[in-house]
């Protein structure tokens, strides 16, 4: 695994910003250690800029750890770059070889407009949680003590599979319809599956769905692209998880 | 008096948080409304802030530089929550979650603070699991505990190795709720770049717009500083890229206190350093040390063997490992805290054990042999096999492990190209948390009226040392059940004080001087970029005010990082405009800051003439290497008042810490 220098040419989407045209600029990088990450990589690419007087790229990029979901790009067609199961910070120069072309973009989607270069906006995640992706419960000292309802330890574990989603965006940009199903769904299914969520579980997902779509977020259509580009393996059953609720929540009685 | 009033409530120990807040003054549902509260930064302390006191009824404005408040670095917790349950019958207890976060922080925390921390600590796991936080559980359904250092119980709550994550999303879902109900205004891409005074009272904040760049001014009756710590003064630390100190800061340069900087946790175990473009480290969990186990080769032979790459660690015998923590600390072994971890890392390292073909040789092996095998034979059982193949125990302790730490593992493997299920993990200390903070009274008031500092901002509740499973504990003790309750107490006298206008010279000067400094360093035209002197300040904190510190190395730290400074206002780079989303130009700021609290750190540790948990002076140690106070001396918190971007001009205030419940004794882990 000893470390190698690799050289490249990298065609990187430049932007001003959202009122702009923006277009594929091509760079040449050399010496870049395949211990690197992609970000890294990124950062090296903009040293070199920066000393040619030119304008870095922009990028987001916080924890580069793989769970801020702050880092996203289109990495040669693929939300986070070749490997699966990986955020772009935890992608590594080592997938790559010497003489390589590869081509950065940002997140392609109507509900995630472009701030500037490779930065975009993904408040509507925020907006499709502040519609319903919540227990009501207010601070208090006095909620009951936490053993005093115990949780199957399978529907505990479901739960956290589904809260380990990091709200990249990487299913919505992997979408052919642009779709924020499986964002949604995940959050869906963390509170159907435990019993706190149960009180609020109609709202919530007529709620949820109701502001994804206003949103301009597309249907699901079962491609299953967003499971498999997803850096957390959140899975498919979420979506389907989402549906039954959804469906149930039609039949109950409306308020 | 000093200037600095603790304000610790009379009376005994388990009593004072209680009596306290029976006798505060309350603000009236019907008042909260013409409240405006301000609260910068949403981790675990600001998010459990801004969502508490929207609940209750305040107008709140909540900030953060990120393109979310969710991503804030409170998400890259691993490990796990303390609370003081005793759910696991091991003898827990308030006073003992007390008394050991007392000798962890090596008695250089108030004990006032840390008692109402543990009382609290039960309150939070409650919260958290009625909010539909998943807590890791055991097969009957109740809540798993498991172990962190510096205690011998087990009362860490944990969700895998991301519990940071889920406590975050926890307090965020919290903090939505309130978004979408109005009640929080949440401002995000903005980066708080000044707080504003009128007469002598935090009144509001100024604000960068990171898309438009427009600056903005912001009004309240409090402002809350919620921003995290000041790990990334060393460059390469755990700290996500973004993390800096300036709200910090600029609170610091308009009259508060900061306190303590020079105690800095270095983390035992993180991947180590590869070369010279990295930009940061990754921490591998103090939870993988409840099951796997420290060594380097006893015999320097063959470390460099090893790091010439002839040897590979499963060859090495088991006679020929040392097992140093388990040898030099046999009570708490590879779970003593994570000072005393770093630092026996770092003496086998420099004594030529070091395992990491890198520049210094820095590494030591994180082993999961053992317990694969352990845990493998337990499930082995526990499927009616009593006499299991060594291959399907070690088929189902991996299993087990990856049950536990699979995202940990899997982190590993991508930063290293190595499998930690086959072969040991190589780790090294790297800069992990700040204890040093803004000084805040028990009350978490800054010495500005109306400026409260919470969570890893301020510098109240770990002393010299913060235990591992801790920071997440007072991130939301502070902001669920703490501030909440003394913010009320000071907004009770603003009930009359109306809307407060930004209309105003205060704020008209604060937005101009700001105005002025991005005005300043974007005309500068230097030669080199922002990160050229991030990396050379990072060097020299790392080198001369890291694990180990000496009068020399400190005293030309200080002078060195005059000079950075000067060289840095002179000669930094940055391209682009104030009016767009400039990256650059965000940096540059937070260097600038960061510049200027490396020099006070090096200041407080050579007036810290003593080695007291994180802050170790090579001049002050016992003859087996351990940490010697001087308890006579130092027992104190040194809280600096900024005089000037030299922070050789800062002048020390001193709060004598009293210790009337705990009885003050030598640190032991043997």
């Amino acid at each position: 695994m000893a470390a190698k220098s690799i050289n490249i040419t990298l065609k990187i989407w430049r932007q001003k910003n959202a009122n702009t045209k923006g277009a594929l600029e091509t760079y040449s990088l050399n010496e870049v250690s395949t211990d690197s990450s992609f970000l890294e990589m990124l950062d090296q690419l903009n040293e070199q800029l920066i000393n040619e007087r030119k304008e870095p790229i922009a990028f987001d990029h916080d924890c580069r750890e793989g769970i801020c979901g702050m880092c996203s790009l289109y990495i040669n067609g693929r939300a986070h770059g070749p490997e699966t199961g990986t955020t772009t910070c935890q992608l590594h120069m080592r997938m790559f070889s010497d003489g390589d072309t590869i081509y950065v973009e940002p997140w392609r989607s109507r509900a995630f407009p472009i701030v500037k270069d490779l930065v975009v906006d993904r408040s509507a995640f925020d907006r499709i949680q502040q519609a319903g992706g919540f227990v009501s419960v207010n601070t208090s000292g006095n909620t009951m003590d936490a053993n005093s309802l115990p949780i199957p330890k399978d529907d505990a574990d479901k739960a956290f599979e589904a809260a380990a989603c990091i709200g990249c965006g990487a299913c919505v940009a992997s979408c052919k319809n642009g779709s924020a199903m499986l964002f949604v769904g995940a959050k869906v299914s963390q509170y159907a599956l435990l019993p706190q969520g149960k009180v609020e579980a109609r709202d919530r997902v007529l709620n949820m769905v109701r502001q994804m779509d206003e949103e301009g977020f597309g249907n699901c259509t079962n491609t299953g692209a967003c499971e498999v580009e997803c850096p957390k393996g959140i899975s498919l059953e979420n979506i389907a998880r989402m549906n039954r609720e959804f469906l149930k929540a039609g039949l109950s009685s409306e308020k | 008096m000093s200037v600095l009033d603790s304000k610790i409530p009379t009376g005994p120990i388990a009593e004072k948080w209680t009596n306290h807040k029976n006798h505060m003054n309350l603000v009236a549902p019907n008042n909260r409304p013409k409240i405006d509260v301000i609260v910068v930064g949403t981790g675990l302390a600001g998010a459990s802030a801004a969502a508490s006191l929207g609940e209750m009824g305040y107008n709140v404005k909540a900030f953060c530089f990120q393109d979310s408040p969710r991503r804030a670095h409170s998400i890259a917790a691993q490990g796990g929550i303390n609370a003081a349950k005793n759910y696991q019958n091991d003898g827990d207890s308030v006073y003992r979650l007390f008394y050991d976060t007392i000798k962890g922080g090596d008695y250089r925390a108030r004990e006032a603070n840390v008692h109402r921390l543990a009382e609290v600590s039960g309150n939070i796991i409650d919260q958290c699991v009625a909010q539909g936080v998943p807590f890791a559980r055991e097969y009957g359904g109740l809540l798993d505990n498991r172990s962190f250092g510096g205690t011998q119980v087990q009362r860490t709550f944990y969700a895998a190795g991301q519990t940071g994550q889920q406590l975050l999303l926890g307090a965020y879902s919290a903090l939505s709720r309130q978004i979408g109900l109005g009640r929080v205004k949440m401002y995000h891409r903005h980066e708080m770049m000044d707080l504003v005074k009128i007469d002598g009272k935090a009144r509001g904040i100024i604000a960068r717009n990171l898309v438009t760049g427009e600056i903005e001014k912001h009004a309240a009756h409090a402002v809350v500083i919620a921003s995290g710590g000041y790990g990334n003064v060393y460059f390469l630390s755990t700290n996500a890229m973004g993390s800096n100190v300036s709200a910090a800061w600029k609170v610091h340069k308009r009259g508060a206190m900061f306190a303590n900087p020079c105690y800095v946790q270095i983390h035992p175990t993180c991947v180590p350093v590869h070369g010279t473009n990295q930009s940061k480290l990754t921490l591998m969990s103090e939870s993988l040390r409840n099951s796997g186990r420290i060594w380097v080769p006893k015999k320097k032979e063959d470390a460099e063997a090893i790091r010439a790459g002839q040897l590979k660690p499963t060859q090495i015998a088991e006679e020929d490992r040392d097992y140093y923590l388990e040898r030099r600390y046999p009570a708490f072994g590879n779970l003593v805290p994570r000072d005393v971890a770093s630092r026996a890392a770092k003496e086998r390292c420099d004594a030529g054990h070091g395992i990491e073909a890198n520049d210094t040789n820095e590494g030591v092996y994180l082993d999961f042999a053992t317990e694969i095998l352990s845990k493998g034979r337990q499930s082995a059982y526990a499927l009616g096999d009593h006499n299991p193949t060594e291959e399907k125990m070690r088929e189902l302790g991996k299993k087990w492990i990856e049950e536990k730490y699979g995202n940990l593992f899997q982190m590993y493997q991508k930063i290293t190209d190595e499998n930690p299920y086959e072969t040991p993990m190589k780790i090294y200390p790297a800069v992990h948390y700040t204890m040093g903070g803004v000084w805040v009274d028990y009350n978490l008031q800054s010495t500005i009226p109306g400026c409260f500092v919470t969570g890893e901002a301020n510098f109240s509740d770990h002393g010299a040392n913060r235990l591992g499973a801790s920071a997440l504990m007072q991130g939301l003790a502070d902001g669920y059940f703490v501030l909440p309750y003394t913010i009320s107490d000071y907004l009770s006298n603003e009930i009359r004080t109306g809307k407060i206008s930004t209309e105003s010279p205060e704020f008209d000067e604060a937005a101009e001087s700001v105005k002025a400094s991005i005005e300043k360093i974007l005309s500068n035209n230097g030669t080199h970029t922002v990160d050229h002197f991030h990396k050379r300040l990072g060097l020299i904190m790392w080198n001369k005010v890291g694990m180990g510190r000496n009068e020399k190395g400190l005293k030309e730290a200080i002078e060195e990082i005059g000079l950075l400074r000067e060289e840095f206002h002179n000669d930094v780079f940055v391209p682009g405009t104030a009016e767009e989303l400039n990256q650059e130009l965000e940096k540059a700021l937070r260097v600038a800051d960061l510049i200027e609290l490396g020099q006070l750190m090096a200041i407080d540790a050579l007036q810290r003439k003593e080695s007291c948990g994180g802050h170790f002076r090579d001049e002050y140690q016992d003859a087996e290497g351990e940490t010697l106070r001087d308890d006579e001396n130092f027992k104190f918190v040194a809280a600096w008042e900024y005089n000037g971007s030299d922070s050789t001009k800062s002048t020390l205030h001193k709060e004598d810490l009293k210790y009337e419940f705990i009885k003050i004794a030598a640190r032991n882990y043997k």
